[in-house]
């Protein structure tokens, strides 16, 4: 690994190498290089430079707004943020997951199915396509979705239109498309009206076949490029994410299963309200965004990786015959227990968005989604956890609060930041094997976003802008002196010299 | 195409939400891209240019780096646009002005539920915390407020339209309502 390269044993001397943003990680994120004489890679750290303070200002509210407020913590994935506190609040209400009643279960499930298909279907294709389609080193002028559907319109339109059916079931069931309003404690606000439900039944099998050919692209670009696409910012890690009870891969609601390198179990169908005996945090001086752990193996040896790639991996099959049959070529493809590859995050978020289109069918065709019977109500308690599989990774929202219903303490784990320690170690994994000993150049800076945003960081829409953003590299002295210059401008024109 | 409008976008301290529901204009990208070209934004950077028509700012002010974006988009756009909530007003982010920004910092990073190794975050790479969020007003002058959490992706629309077709922005009452 390259866990040597996050902090430099002598920091004199040394040669400061920035990419400042790399990306909009909660606002801003960059890397930082630091270099010896001969240009080799000493340290690299990518750090998260913004920080908003959600924990706090949610306290002294009354929890009842939490599922609308924590859901602008992110407008790529505000339903997860939503349904997480609404599984929190529900348990202040005294209601637990298999007390909820069934309507409201499906209809959060749907929600989330339709969360989770836009988002994938945004990140390939209006955001990671232009790259693997064109390849990391093409024109940048190209790297955009707008190039994209003049150049293959049909894949393009069908990214547009796949992102689009998975707001429309956001719409249908919560109101609007960002920031809607459907799950309150112990259920939901509103039924699915047959209208309704026939109106997204019309376009299903079309979105499935969709959603079938993505991940038809997505390999055959994936093995075009071997073995580059398996090594790549490639990184061996533990993996963790919520199962169902028999081991599907679930989205919604399950237990904790994580896993070792070598796909042996570390824990399996761990009660996620147990989370934090088994999870810590890490606060590190240099970046806002912590970095958690597994507590049985500690700091050093315990991060691990969520998300796409760790949910396929996780789990022992998936209940959809279509995404199940893609699973086993991808398990194939990986020719070992565990699929390392960091590139093979977009494979994985293809098979999820399969299988969210097909689960999305079967949910329209329950009887019970129908239902008007949407929420129960229990004995008041004075702390809930809610825990989701957002579409970057397993999410924790906690909450407490007092004899007036007023929140008095939260934490949050949001996926991204359990992502932190791969994304740095993927950043380190590039800086060393393709960076390391070279003079700076624009390929270079391409390689670090595209290890990034291999990840799909969210919150304030994380690196999706990595690529689009001017960059700016700067070569610096230990006395901070400035030697060199490259300047990235957002045509993808190169400016180098002082 | 003498007369496309040329767009910049960026998100300072939001959520994306805006830019999102500016994407929900779904099929209608593909005439928006006839009548617009992007410069800096999430979409697309077809088009290299410093000078803009129209830039869009999601998201308040709430640290150094933030500052520094919304003058550069002062700078080079003709149009300055706030988008949604967080621009207008510092949207939820601005609950934070309540509280003191330490108390905020310390429950994150000292106080929080597991945490190893407590410390403030304080790297000198780490851009300066504002003590308050600010709406973007606040920084520089803005042209045109686009409200709604988010504005929805017919604001958008009819926003653009509007200017292509040379008339002064007008949003029906329908469209500008919050939830
Ligand atoms: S206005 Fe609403 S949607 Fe826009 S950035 Fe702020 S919270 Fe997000």
């Amino acid at each position: 690994m390259y866990e040597h390269l996050e902090t430099a044993e002598q920091t004199e001397n040394l040669k400061r190498v920035v990419v400042d943003p790399v990306s909009r990680v909660e606002g801003h994120g960059k890397v930082t290089l630091l270099l010896d004489d001969d240009n080799r890679v000493k340290q690299a750290r990518l750090h998260i430079v913004e920080f908003r303070g959600f924990e706090k200002f949610i306290q002294g509210r009354p929890y009842w707004e939490l599922p609308v407020m924590v859901q602008r913590l992110c407008g790529i994935c505000p339903v997860s943020h939503h349904l997480a506190a609404a599984k929190a609040i529900d348990q202040l209400v005294g209601i637990d997951p298999e007390n909820l009643p069934p309507a409201a279960d499906k209809l959060r499930r749907l929600l989330h199915f339709g969360q989770v298909l836009q988002s994938h279907a945004l990140h390939f294709f209006h955001l990671s396509s232009p790259d693997l389609l064109f390849g990391f080193d093409s024109d940048i002028a190209k790297r955009n979705i707008v190039a994209v559907l003049a150049e293959y319109p049909e894949i393009g339109l069908q990214g547009v239109k796949l992102r689009k059916y998975g707001q429309e079931v956001i719409r249908m069931v919560s109101g609007k498309r960002i920031h809607g309003s459907g799950a309150i404690a112990g259920g939901m606000n509103k039924a699915l009206t047959k209208q309704e439900r026939d109106y997204l039944l019309t376009d299903v099998e079309q979105i499935i076949e969709w959603a079938q050919g993505s991940v038809t692209l997505v390999k055959k670009v994936h093995r075009s490029n071997l073995p580059y696409y398996d090594e790549f910012a490639t990184i061996r890690s533990n993996y963790m994410g919520l199962t169902k009870p028999n081991g599907a891969l679930e989205l919604y609601h399950g237990g904790l299963r994580a896993k070792n390198e070598q796909g042996e179990t570390i824990f399996d169908h761990v009660d996620y309200c147990q989370y934090n005996q088994h999870i810590h945090e890490e606060v590190k001086s240099w970046t806002y965004m912590k970095f958690p752990y597994l507590t049985a193996l500690g700091k050093e040896q315990g991060w691990y990786r969520v998300g796409p790639l760790a949910r396929v991996n996780n789990c022992d099959f998936i209940d959809t015959p279509l995404a199940e049959a893609e699973r086993l070529e991808f398990k194939q493809h990986g020719g070992e227990a565990m699929v390392h590859s960091t590139l093979a995050f977009h494979w994985a978020r293809l098979i999820e968005a399969l299988h969210c289109a097909e689960s999305i069918k079967t949910l329209l065709n329950d009887a019970d989604i129908l239902s008007s019977d949407l929420c129960h109500q229990g004995e008041k308690r004075y702390e809930g956890i809610g825990v989701i599989e957002a579409p970057r990774g397993t999410l924790f929202h906690h909450y407490q609060v007092d004899d007036n219903d007023i929140v008095t303490k939260a934490n949050l784990i949001v996926s991204t930041t359990s992502n932190n320690t791969g994304m740095n170690e993927s950043v380190r994994q590039v800086a060393a094997e393709y960076l390391s000993g070279q003079t700076l150049t624009e390929p270079l800076l391409n390689n670090l976003e595209v290890a990034i945003r291999a990840y799909d960081p969210c919150l304030s829409c994380a690196t999706h802008a990595v690529g689009k953003m001017p960059l700016q590299l700067e070569l610096v002295d230990a006395q901070g002196q400035l030697l060199d210059r490259l300047v990235k401008h957002s045509d993808g024109e190169l400016e180098q010299g002082l | 195409m003498a007369d496309k409008i040329r767009v910049a976008t960026t998100s300072l301290a939001g959520c994306f939400g805006c830019h999102m529901s500016l994407l929900d204009i779904d099929e209608r990208m593909l005439q928006l891209v006839d009548l617009v070209e992007f410069d800096r934004s999430p979409i697309t950077d077809i088009e290299h240019c410093t000078n803009c028509d129209i830039g869009l700012i999601e998201g308040g002010v709430c640290n150094s780096e933030n500052v520094h974006v919304l003058r550069e988009f002062r700078k080079n756009c003709k149009i300055l646009v706030a988008v949604g909530a967080c621009a207008i007003n510092g949207g939820l982010p601005a609950i934070r002005n309540y509280m003191a920004l330490e108390d905020c910092l310390k429950e994150a990073y000292i106080d929080g539920i597991g945490i190893e190794n407590a410390q403030i975050p304080s790297d000198p790479e780490l851009p300066l915390l504002l003590d308050q969020v600010h709406p973007i007003h606040e920084v520089v002058k803005v042209d045109y407020f686009l409200p709604g959490c988010p504005p929805s992706a017919d604001v958008f629309w009819t926003f653009f339209t509007d200017l292509l077709e040379g008339r002064q922005p007008k949003l029906p009452y329908e469209l500008v309502h919050y939830d």
